[in-house]
């Protein structure tokens, strides 16, 4: 407990409260512990997370897709230099930072993955060295707010603090808007690609229509926003470096949008003073994070994870799944979103030619929406049908929140 | 019968970039399908708001929004005056949710009472919470079509006058304002219900289709898969 000698009295109890808690609740069979242990400790100290900050040299990585493999790639560049805190299991809100930060005790260097929502709160309390601007698109649409009015208060929470460096997405209206204000040499643009547009067609400045070009190209029509030259982009399969040196990344994960992910992790390790070729080893040994992409042997099959949780998120899943039988399973529970609409958002012609099975609570909107896409499918109850029905090999999952969870819990059972 | 549909049958969708919150893109594409498997060739026409709205096409299509793109629909709709010109041809139009509200002569958003097109007799003010969840309750009689369910999500309430009739007599869920859900007449018909909602009720998809062709009615489908739908939806609510 050396570490927590420096804090002040109040703040070392509650992060003892804190460790307890979450000790209790891993203990328990509760949970992992992160929120509720976070959410002790901050009732005895409410400037805990401003406390724990104190002294570290922080990233944080926000957006509203691939925040969580970014953070993880970030932690494990930032590795190079020391050891480094972070929020690993998703609990992106300041009670999950708060207890990541406890439980990490002293670290040079804190990453920390945070809910979009929470930017703006986050920075005032732990004044970050450098920001991730992933991207914002529609999530979870019967409670979300509308995406224009989310990078309005981002580029609000920016404008006060106008030392903290950006690494964002060049390839985001919404993104470009919100960094849009920051001082032009604190901003440092990465290209990754954006498979879905959808909800940037609007100029979030002025309303008029935002006209795509060739090579990624963008501008609004009455010319007050357009596409920055990114200093990071992807080619050929390569990273591209401000430099322009190219360097080939192997990773583990699946897809491009992983290796644009990566790009952004390299990125703002960068701005630590961290070199691409000392991080990219690292990058490769991530296997899975929060058991997304995880391989699971099963009877013969190799399953793999797929997380798709919004439109944009399960066009990036269908680039990332091998042409292999695929499982298909969706819920509308209350951290899914309740209604099923967007279904029609996301075009499902990409799986045509590959076996496809529906499974999940709402199993029956999937299958009505697969008819109308023209993509044959079959109906099982249950994941046991599904690796009885494909053959040996791959068995590529895609599933929204709540199915993953039931899925991943239901595969941990038989391990 | 709007049109010979020697060109095949059009199908318009209003400005998929201010009104599609929530998988409007869907009652697009059901239309469409449930046209061609008839034999009837079916084209579908993306309107963006910065394009003029042809009048010449079958069915007209307008999606849920957010308040600024709703009223930023509006008055681009009103300047355009296209719609209003198709409802003269006798245009099927389809609306939900923003899109119905806006066919009215009044309907708020971000706070301020805002002109609509006027274009059936309902007008649109706030409620007292948001309607959010499953939409359910039996069908106009008049128009023979088996009960509706939906999945709804907005602020409004809707009054409607006498040049029209509610949709729905509402079992579940709030709709217009907890008694009655969307309205119709002649061959507008609008709905709080997404789902999207030609995908819980295909029978209503026909119905817009015999309207658009003039048929009295159209050749069977299999509808297993919606029918599954139909029931789970219905019996989640205790139909
Ligand atoms: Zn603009």
């Amino acid at each position: 407990m050396s570490d927590e000698k420096k804090l002040p009295l109040r703040t070392a109890f509650a992060v003892s409260v804190s460790k307890t808690a979450a000790a209790l609740s891993r203990a328990t069979g509760r949970g992992d512990g992160s929120v509720i242990g976070g959410r002790l400790g901050m009732m005895i100290d409410p400037d805990l997370l401003a406390h724990l900050a104190a002294g570290r040299e922080i990233a944080l990585v926000s957006g509203t897709n691939g925040k969580t493999t970014t953070t993880r790639f970030t932690a494990a560049a930032l590795g190079v230099l020391g050891d480094v805190a972070t929020n690993s299991f998703g609990a992106n809100m300041p009670t999950g930072h708060t207890s990541a930060l406890a439980r990490a005790g002293a670290t040079r260097y804190a990453v920390l993955e945070v809910d979009e929502h929470y930017l703006a709160q986050v920075i005032q309390a732990t004044e970050p060295r450098v920001v991730a601007l992933l991207n914002l698109s529609r999530d979870q649409l019967d409670r979300a707010k509308e995406v224009a009015m989310m990078a309005d208060l981002w580029r609000q929470a920016l404008a006060a603090h106008p030392k903290v460096h950006i690494v964002a997405n060049a390839d985001d209206p919404m993104v470009v808007y919100a960094a849009g204000a920051h001082p032009a040499d604190e901003v440092t643009w990465f290209s990754a690609g954006q498979r879905w547009q959808d909800d940037s067609h609007v100029c979030p400045a002025c309303g008029g229509h935002i006209q795509r070009g060739e090579a990624g190209g963008w501008a609004c029509a009455n010319g007050d926003l357009r596409r920055p030259s990114p200093q990071w982009t992807l080619l050929d399969g390569e990273v591209v470096a401000p430099d322009g040196v190219p360097h080939e990344v192997k990773l583990q994960l699946p897809g491009t949008v992983n290796l644009g992910n990566a790009a952004t992790a390299l990125a703002v390790a960068a701005k630590f003073g961290v070199n691409p070729i000392d991080a990219i080893p690292r990058l490769g040994s991530v296997a899975s994070v929060a058991g997304r992409y995880a391989q699971v042997e099963r009877d013969g099959r190799l399953v793999r994870l797929l997380l798709a949780k919004n439109p944009a998120s399960w066009l990036e899943a269908f680039e990332m799944a091998d042409v292999a039988p695929t499982l298909l399973a969706i819920n509308a529970r209350d951290p899914d979103g309740l209604d099923t609409s967007w279904l029609y958002d996301v075009d499902f012609s990409p799986l045509r030619g590959r076996q496809v099975l529906v499974s999940g609570d709402r199993a029956m909107d999937l299958a009505v929406r697969l008819e109308i896409n023209g993509v044959p499918f079959t109906h099982v109850k249950t994941f046991a049908d599904a690796v009885a029905a494909v053959p040996q090999g791959r068995l590529e999952v895609i599933a929204n929140y709540t199915a993953f969870q039931d899925i991943r819990a239901e595969l941990d059972r038989v391990l | 019968m709007s049109s010979d549909l020697n060109g095949g049958l059009q199908i318009v969708w209003v400005y998929p970039d201010l009104l599609s919150t929530y998988g409007d893109r869907g009652n697009m594409l059901i239309l469409a399908h449930r046209a061609r498997a008839r034999g009837i060739p079916a084209q579908t026409i993306e309107v963006r708001s910065d394009q003029r709205l042809p009048d010449q096409g079958d069915i007209y299509l307008l999606g849920g929004g957010e308040d600024g793109p709703q009223a930023l629909a509006a008055q681009r709709l009103l300047t355009d005056g296209g719609l209003a010109r198709a409802a003269a041809n006798r245009a099927v139009i389809f609306a939900v949710c923003a899109g119905y509200q806006l066919l009215g002569s009044t309907f708020f958003a971000k706070g301020d009472k805002c002109p609509g097109l006027d274009m059936i007799d309902i007008s649109s003010d706030r409620g007292p919470s948001r309607a959010v969840g499953e939409l359910a309750g039996d069908v106009d009689p008049t128009l023979g079509l088996p009960p509706l369910t939906g999945f709804e999500n907005h602020g409004g309430r809707t009054h409607l006058g006498p040049g029209v009739k509610p949709l729905v007599r509402v079992t579940t869920g709030v709709g217009n304002d907890g008694v009655t859900e969307g309205a119709w007449s002649e061959t507008i018909l609008g709905t709080y219900a997404h789902g999207p909602a030609l995908a819980r009720n295909p029978a209503l998809a026909d119905l817009l289709l015999c309207w658009a062709t003039g048929e009295q009615s159209l050749g069977p489908l299999d509808d297993t898969w919606p029918d599954r739908l139909r029931a789970e939806r219905l019996t989640a609510v205790g139909r």
